[in-house]
């Protein structure tokens, strides 16, 4: 009964929580059992990833409607390993976060704001399961409106204000998305993605389909915040709660990234979407001066947790980049990239929920001293930045491994270049940080004990330290997340289905 | 002069959605851009409901009896997924309105360049 129902369970488990947390509204009730449903979650997309790769593409209808009919959920081996990843760093986070919102959420909030988590969680695990292209939009503003909800219940009254324009911006994304979605049915007269895959090919060349197509890319731009329509990003990371920020950081963007391989690679089609070299050029510019011009942003910032949301948008170019040269290595670079740079910014993130919980903000000028009073958790963030950087034996330096022999391989000497020289910029944005927290005495404590340290509670420490020791395993032993990235890449270049 | 004529509906469709994107753009009242985004996403609306409708067809109810299978019927499947949309419109309209309720009770002002005046940072 489980084992045949496994790929509805990540939607029902939290999608049923989700009101149950808002009734129970006591955090003391709300949170085990969010945190509960959420390692369930993780659990089951585990299982369904072991036999993803044992068995091949599951496809599964729900109610029994038979596909095209019927909202087929259908998990291949794209979208399998998004699955616990997503719902790994959502369980994660949320272990994390009760500490951590403590600190800047008022109580009578928390049951609501672990209902609305999990309402996101379904969003996006979502968007990832399903096999119909309508049924992508609900969960898109399934998530969509709830991360909204969820920027806004910020520590202070700026995050209202970052939610509203993520509205805003999110919303005509999301209504982008259902025009192309309409023009596609239009044309084809199937909503089901693998019917869509194979109607497409006939009528690739009416203006419909590239309408359409055009509509999905911009919709999709906005939303996983390709510059330059990355500006709802930098305000809504800096300005959530840091738990809300850290997961949406690791998972927000990446779900959507994967949305655009699904409709532009396995839907519609190497050689008839991004294949045409004009459009493919055009993305890999605004993803390499993304890359450039968030980095330099990133440096001169004095909010750290806006630095990172910089960074992050920068990372989404590079991914962009490993997508667009449309070969192997390439492919295989940007899809590592999306699980590495989850758990590095994830990681990130985390780290300085830890820093406002004991310092009370997370400007350059709070970390002053913090090497010190608070040893572990600087030292989870300089491994966090090493990631960022690229350096061997952690997690960035896999991606851009082999993001830079895509590069090569496809002949794009100057592309490669100037992903390494990008990563000198990280270099800049990541030491000043680390200087601060080192090198620097806070200003108004003199008479702080030498040995004396401060960490941040025990519940925030070990979730942080758990995903960034995940930065340095991942680096280490490349097998598992390498192996299935080459096989999908591969599967993604081979077009079809 | 039959492209504009005889697509009229879609011309409809996109002078509503150029209306709704323009008051978002330009309108600094946080309410009015809610209402240009409203907007916005009706027209989406209309355009599905156009795409649905088959020349000569019929609401798609089962016609029995005599002639049944001359009755042609618009295709309910777009209009179907409108419901969805709508209730997805309706969603977004009420969090939209809920935080600006929000920001003028922190603000005390729902005019984008005033709220920004005493927040230069967001």
């Amino acid at each position: 009964m489980i084992a045949e129902n496994l790929p509805v369970l990540p939607i029902v488990l939290p999608i049923l929580a989700a009101p149950l947390c808002v009734i129970l509204h006591r955090p003391r009730l709300a949170w085990p059992l969010a945190v509960a449903v959420a390692w369930a979650t993780f659990g089951v997309c585990c299982a369904l990833l072991a036999r993803v790769l044992a068995d091949g593409t599951i496809s599964y209808q729900l109610g029994n409607w038979a596909p095209p009919f019927g909202i087929e959920f259908r998990v291949d081996s794209l979208n399998a390993w998004l699955m616990p990843l997503v719902s790994g760093v959502g369980a994660l986070v949320l272990t994390y976060a009760p500490r951590s919102l403590a600190a800047e959420v008022a109580r009578s909030r928390h049951g609501l704001l672990y209902g609305v988590y999990l309402l996101s969680m379904t969003g996006l695990l979502g968007m990832t399961v399903t096999g119909d292209a309508f049924n992508v939009f609900v969960f898109l503003e399934i998530s969509s409106l709830s991360t909204y909800a969820l920027v806004s219940m910020g520590p202070d009254r700026r995050s209202l204000m970052a939610g509203f324009r993520y509205l805003i911006m999110g919303a005509i994304g999301g209504t982008f998305f259902l025009i192309g979605v309409g023009l596609l049915y239009m044309k084809t007269g199937t909503l089901n993605m693998a019917d869509l895959a194979e109607r497409l090919p006939a009528v690739k060349d009416s203006r419909t389909v590239l309408a359409g197509l055009g509509f999905l890319a911009t919709g999709l731009s906005l939303k996983i915040a390709l510059f330059p329509l990355h500006l709802w990003l930098p305000s809504a990371y800096t300005f959530a709660p840091s738990a809300v920020t850290a997961f949406l950081a690791a998972t927000a963007t990446k779900v959507s990234v994967y949305i655009v391989l699904r409709f532009f690679f396995t839907i519609a089609g190497v050689g008839e979407s991004l294949g045409n070299g004009a459009v493919r050029e055009a993305i890999m510019l605004l993803a390499l001066v993304g890359i450039f011009v968030a980095s330099l942003v990133a440096c001169f910032q004095q909010e750290v947790k806006r630095a990172l949301a910089y960074s992050s948008v920068a990372q989404i170019g590079y991914i962009l980049v490993g997508v667009t040269m449309l070969t192997v290595d390439g492919m295989t670079g940007a899809l590592v990239h999306v699980f590495n740079h989850a758990l590095m910014k994830g990681g990130l993130f985390m780290v300085l929920g830890c820093v406002v919980a004991r310092v009370g903000g997370s400007r350059l000028s709070d970390l002053r001293g913090i090497g010190r009073r608070m040893p572990l958790t600087a030292i989870a963030f300089v491994i966090g930045g090493l990631g960022m950087i690229g350096v061997p034996a952690t997690v960035g330096f896999v991606s851009k491994w082999y993001l830079v022999l895509g590069a090569l391989e496809a002949g794009l000497w100057h592309v490669a270049a100037m992903m390494l020289v990008s990563s000198l910029l990280a270099v800049v944005y990541v030491w000043r940080v680390v200087e601060v927290m080192y090198f620097q005495e806070p200003e108004d404590a003199p008479e702080i004990d030498e040995a004396k340290t401060d960490e941040a509670p025990f519940g925030m420490l070990l979730p942080t330290l758990v995903m960034i020791g995940a930065t340095i395993w991942f680096g280490l032993d490349t097998d598992l997340t390498v192996d299935v990235a080459r096989r999908t890449a591969a599967m993604l270049l081979g077009g079809g289905s | 002069m039959s492209t504009f004529v005889g697509l009229y509906n879609y011309w409809i469709v996109i002078v509503l959605m150029m209306a709704g994107l323009y008051t978002v753009i330009a309108k600094g009242n946080l309410v009015k851009k809610v209402i240009g985004l409203n907007l916005f996403q009706t027209s989406v609306i209309l355009f599905y409901v156009g795409m649905g409708k088959v020349e000569g067809g019929t609401a798609p109810i089962l016609v029995h009896g005599d002639g049944a299978e001359e009755v042609v019927y618009s295709n309910p499947l777009p209009h179907v997924l409108m419901l969805t949309a709508i209730v997805v419109g309706i969603a977004t309209t009420a969090v939209a309105l809920a935080l600006v309720v929000r920001l003028n009770e922190a603000y005390d002002s729902i005019e984008e360049d005033e709220i920004l005046e005493q927040d230069p940072t967001t």
